[in-house]
């Protein structure tokens, strides 16, 4: 069959916060259970927070949105999913799929959140052996008292990885 | 994305449109294997709850809306041009005077206390999605002097594999300010700016109620699930 050209992608403005939010938004796990708090904030390239962006965070079933707040902050709870089948036989570490919209991105940006402690596992993971060592951390989660910490900067110094759409 | 595409999306550095300059990455996108990332299942979007009423934008308060009505359909279709049914369409815009609900927007036309501009629908079997809305208004920003957007509604889908989410605007044939907008400009391809406009349509337009348009849209990747022509 014929290939359909895919239709452009554009920003989602500024002005989402009235229709993309919804009750219980920020909670992944179907039965409102889960266990981890995952929190941080999203930073452009002078360090400054991006007050409108909408995060989707996302594996398996788990499913939530966060829009920041005016700090640029996000937060979900969601449940720490099993390591899953990567490419070439190879298992890949536990990890959150993250998707991030905002005013100034014409497209969306895709990353993961990979887990702290899971040192192994992640040394043995295919997409993180492909990053470079020095940008690695970004993709990790830090461990906070009650929390992991996964800060988003869009540009510049410590810019997190992204993966091509 | 192949290369007979690249034309048709933004880039996420497009100067002309500022916002983009210090949120668009440096360093280049690192690229994974399409056949198991991009084909990767997409997120499980069943937790946004859909009601028939959700997708009249006009009927979501006491009274109507001010403003011309209008229906919006088209066909969500997947890479091979085959419907998606089923799949979560979530829609957005300023009211007819320009203005969105947001409380982030100041500009100072009015707000109509009839109008949210809000809207959500599943397609159905054969892809399609329908909206009963009001043609939004142009919209004025600080982008540059004089700055206006045109008339557009925002749309959010989500679509079969992870490669398949789709965030864009759909605009209205005709608008005189479709070739002045730098964020429909950044698309570098004429062709690409062309799949964001919609088609003013005689079949879609209900006499004396509502102007019809129709405007298809393609996501990314391969409809997953059983399909029978």
């Amino acid at each position: 069959m014929a290939r359909t050209a895919p239709t452009p992608s554009q920003t989602v403005g500024p002005f989402f916060g009235f229709a993309l939010p919804f009750a219980g938004d920020s909670e992944a796990a179907p039965s409102g259970q889960g266990e981890l708090r995952i929190e941080g904030q999203v930073l452009d390239g002078a360090g400054t927070p991006v007050p409108d962006a909408l995060l989707e965070l996302w594996q398996g079933e788990q499913f939530a949105r966060c829009a920041t707040d005016p700090e640029g902050a996000f937060h979900f709870t969601a449940s720490k999913p099993a390591p899953m089948p990567g490419p070439g036989g190879t298992v890949q570490a536990p990890h959150f799929n993250l998707t991030i919209f905002a005013r100034g991105l014409l497209r969306q940006l895709q990353t993961r959140i990979y887990f702290p402690g899971e040192t192994a596992a992640n040394s043995a993971d295919w997409v993180l052996a492909r990053v470079e060592p020095e940008r690695r951390p970004t993709l990790i989660a830090r461990a906070e008292p009650g929390a992991l910490r996964f800060d988003i900067r869009l540009q510049g110094e410590g810019e997190t990885v992204f993966f091509a759409l | 994305m192949s290369e007979t595409e690249i034309g048709f999306e933004p880039p996420y550095l497009h100067p002309d449109y500022k916002s983009t300059i210090l949120r668009a990455p440096r360093a280049a996108l690192l690229r994974l294997p399409e056949e198991w990332f991009h084909r990767a299942p997409g997120p499980a979007f069943g937790r946004v709850t859909v009601s028939g009423g959700d997708a009249d934008l006009t009927r979501q308060h006491r009274g109507e809306p001010l403003g011309e009505r209008i229906v919006v359909t088209g066909r969500v279709l997947d890479s091979d041009g085959r419907p998606l049914p089923h799949t979560l369409v979530e829609v957005w815009q300023a009211n007819a005077a320009g203005r969105y609900v947001d409380p982030g927007d100041d500009h100072s036309a009015p707000l109509d206390a009839n109008f949210t501009g809000a809207g959500r629908c599943l397609t159905d079997a054969e892809g399609r999605y329908s909206f009963v809305s009001i043609k939004p208004g142009a919209y004025p920003w600080g982008n540059h002097a004089n700055a206006w957007r045109p008339a557009r509604i925002h749309f959010s889908l989500f679509g079969a594999e992870l490669g398949s989410r789709l965030v864009t605007q759909m605009y209205f044939p005709g608008d005189p300010l479709l070739p002045f907008d730098p964020i429909l400009q950044s698309i570098p391809d004429q062709r690409g700016r062309d799949l964001l406009v919609a088609a003013f349509d005689w079949e879609t337009t209900k006499p004396n109620w509502a102007l019809g348009y129709r405007w298809d849209i393609a996501l990314r990747g391969r409809n997953s699930t059983p399909w029978e022509a």
